[in-house]
């Protein structure tokens, strides 16, 4: 189970400056703390996230252990047509989710 | 605030306020002083918490979500074979728990009613506590009560158990030798090494805790604070902590669900 | 077996075994990223290029209540066109074991050079904002963090 929220508009004008938010199910574990016995808790984080609107990169984030539980990234595109608006999470031991938001541009 | 930094604060006498010399009080809050735990949270938090698409608390109730709609056990059914749309089945089924089962002659909690149809209506394994998946399902069944007020039963048959929960939340315990009533009651609004000490209603659960840094059900609350008093924490389920949530939420009637609730 | 045992069907073991695991985990408090440590992670992305203040606005609660999860908005001053937008914008702190918050990287197809996310901060400290701009300019802003609750420490249960 890891469950992903997106918050995409479902439709948009052309040429609108659209706001994308994302939160992504992860323990973002630093690598930093130790249990009771000494033994250092590995590293399990989300290393880097990208987004592509129909295909074509149109953001990357490369993010490192300060980054909170459950991974919270908003940011901006222009809506340039109908399509997909793929995102992928990346990170240690193999990691690699995606989602997808569909958007009407008119 | 974690329950060592309570007893952090308490034994370095970091206190603003002395507990030693307040009475346990037998004063119920008045309806018109009630406040829930979001009030006294930063806007900051509280914009969190009001916005479902920022609302970390909202990955449970998705995950929940799929969960009531996949088939376990081997009778093979999902809870939407039985309990069709969440939306209406479940709506405001959450602000009435714990609720009295006779068949066990005392209240269960909502983690207890899921675990029953869990092993009796699916004939599946029961979820563990503060597992993901009852985390989940009790946080997606909670979502479809937000906004209804708490509404516990009114059963003749709860009034024992109510009874006890209210004698524990009154009666101090531990080695500070604290009641729940000396904070919640007595010096609520007032700072305890930095965070403000609410008046413990339990209406946003299974909430996110950041303190956590992920969802948590009311008794692992419960615990916190006991682990604080340096009391006894009982294990999850336990009866003492269904009699004390049974009082929480009769102490809190006609405020409204929050579930899935931020809190620091 | 009692009662509530039978109801969960999770015996008293299992519960122990299960609090054990959680209480394992101890607060220790790593070693934190210094001063210089994060001017060598900011040397490493800019190389030898001067940061100018301006233009961009790191935005923090001015007051914190738990160091586990704080919200950061970084928007940088940009018409955001082919010919004059931000390229990359990237966020350091001053105290955290790790000098590297995070780095997003983007372009005129943004439309807005704003970027929102939550981060962990084991102290009061600095944080910095840098971005660099599609003429190799490099903007930065500032701010100086109050941590109530301070991050990673994981409670006894
Ligand atoms: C020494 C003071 C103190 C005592 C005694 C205490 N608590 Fe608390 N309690 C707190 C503080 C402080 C918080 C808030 C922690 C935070 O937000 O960081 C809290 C939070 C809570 C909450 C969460 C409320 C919400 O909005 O989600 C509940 C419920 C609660 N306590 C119940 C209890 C019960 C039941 C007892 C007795 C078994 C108890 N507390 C004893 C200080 C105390
Ligand atoms: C085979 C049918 C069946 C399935 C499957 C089933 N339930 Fe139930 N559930 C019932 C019945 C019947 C009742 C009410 C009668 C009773 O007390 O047992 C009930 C009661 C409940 C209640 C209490 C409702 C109230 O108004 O008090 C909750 C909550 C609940 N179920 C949740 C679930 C969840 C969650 C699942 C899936 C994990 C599930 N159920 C699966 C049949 C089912």
């Amino acid at each position: 189970m890891a469950a992903a929220l997106i918050n995409v508009p479902k439709r948009a004008k052309r040429g609108d400056v659209i706001e994308i938010k994302t939160l992504m199910s992860h323990i973002m574990e630093t690598g930093f703390r130790h249990s009771t016995t000494g033994e250092p808790i590995p590293r399990d984080i989300i290393t880097n996230f990208v987004c592509s609107y129909n295909g074509v990169e149109i953001f990357r984030a490369d993010l490192y252990p300060a980054i909170a539980a459950n991974p919270f990234i908003t940011f901006f595109t222009v809506a340039t047509e109908s399509g997909k608006i793929e995102f992928k999470w990346t990170g240690d031991n193999g990691y690699s989710e995606t989602a997808s938001a569909a958007i009407a541009v008119e | 605030m974690n329950g060592a930094a309570i007893t952090r604060a308490l034994s370095a006498g970091a206190l603003a306020i002395s507990f030693t010399i307040i009475a346990a009080s037998a004063a119920e809050m008045a309806p018109g002083e009630r406040k829930s735990g979001y009030d006294f949270m930063t806007r900051d938090t509280q914009g969190m918490q009001d916005d479902d698409t920022v609302n970390p608390g909202m990955l449970w109730v998705l995950d929940g979500e799929a969960l009531w709609n996949r088939k376990a056990g081997t009778a093979g059914k999902a809870c939407a074979d039985c309990h069709v749309d969440a939306r209406t089945s479940m709506k405001g089924v959450a602000a009435r728990y714990p609720a009295f089962d006779a068949a066990r002659g005392r209240p269960l909690n909502l983690e207890q009613r899921v675990n029953l149809c869990r092993s009796e209506r699916q004939q599946a394994s029961v979820f563990r506590y503060e597992s993901r998946e009852l985390l989940a399902l009790t946080a997606f069944i909670g979502r479809q009560s937000r906004g209804a007020v708490v509404e516990p039963p009114s059963d003749e048959r709860l009034k024992p158990f109510i009874a006890a929960g209210r004698e524990m939340f009154m009666q101090r315990q531990g080695q500070l030798n604290l009641s729940c009533a000396n904070c919640h009651d007595d010096n609520w609004s007032k700072k305890l090494a930095g965070a403000v000490i609410p008046q413990a209603h339990p209406t946003g659960y299974p909430l996110y805790r950041l303190e956590w840094q992920g969802l948590g059900s009311l008794q692992r609350r419960l615990r916190n604070c006991l682990v604080g008093m340096r009391a006894n924490a009982y294990d999850f389920g336990a009866p003492e902590y269904v009699d004390l949530e049974l009082y929480l939420m009769t102490r809190a009637r006609g405020m409204p669900v929050e579930t899935p609730a931020v809190r620091p | 077996m009692n009662e509530r045992n039978r109801i969960t069907g999770t015996t008293r073991r299992q519960f122990l075994a299960a609090g054990v695991g959680v209480a394992s985990i101890l607060a220790v408090r790593p070693a934190s990223a210094t001063p210089e440590a994060m001017a060598a992670a900011i040397r490493q992305i800019v190389g030898g290029a001067t940061v100018r203040p301006g233009k961009v606005k790191l935005d923090i609660p001015p007051l914190v209540e738990n160091g586990n999860t704080v919200s950061l908005t970084v928007s940088v001053a940009s018409p955001m066109t082919p010919d004059n937008h931000v390229t990359s914008i990237h966020v350091f702190n001053e105290k955290n074991p790790q000098p590297n918050v995070a780095s997003f990287h983007l372009g005129p197809r943004a439309g807005r050079a704003s970027v929102s996310t939550r981060i962990r901060l084991a102290d009061s400290q600095t944080v910095i904002a840098i971005a660099r701009m599609n003429d190799g300019s490099l903007w930065s802003d500032k701010i100086d963090v109050i941590v109530t609750l301070a991050a990673c420490v994981e409670e006894l249960i």
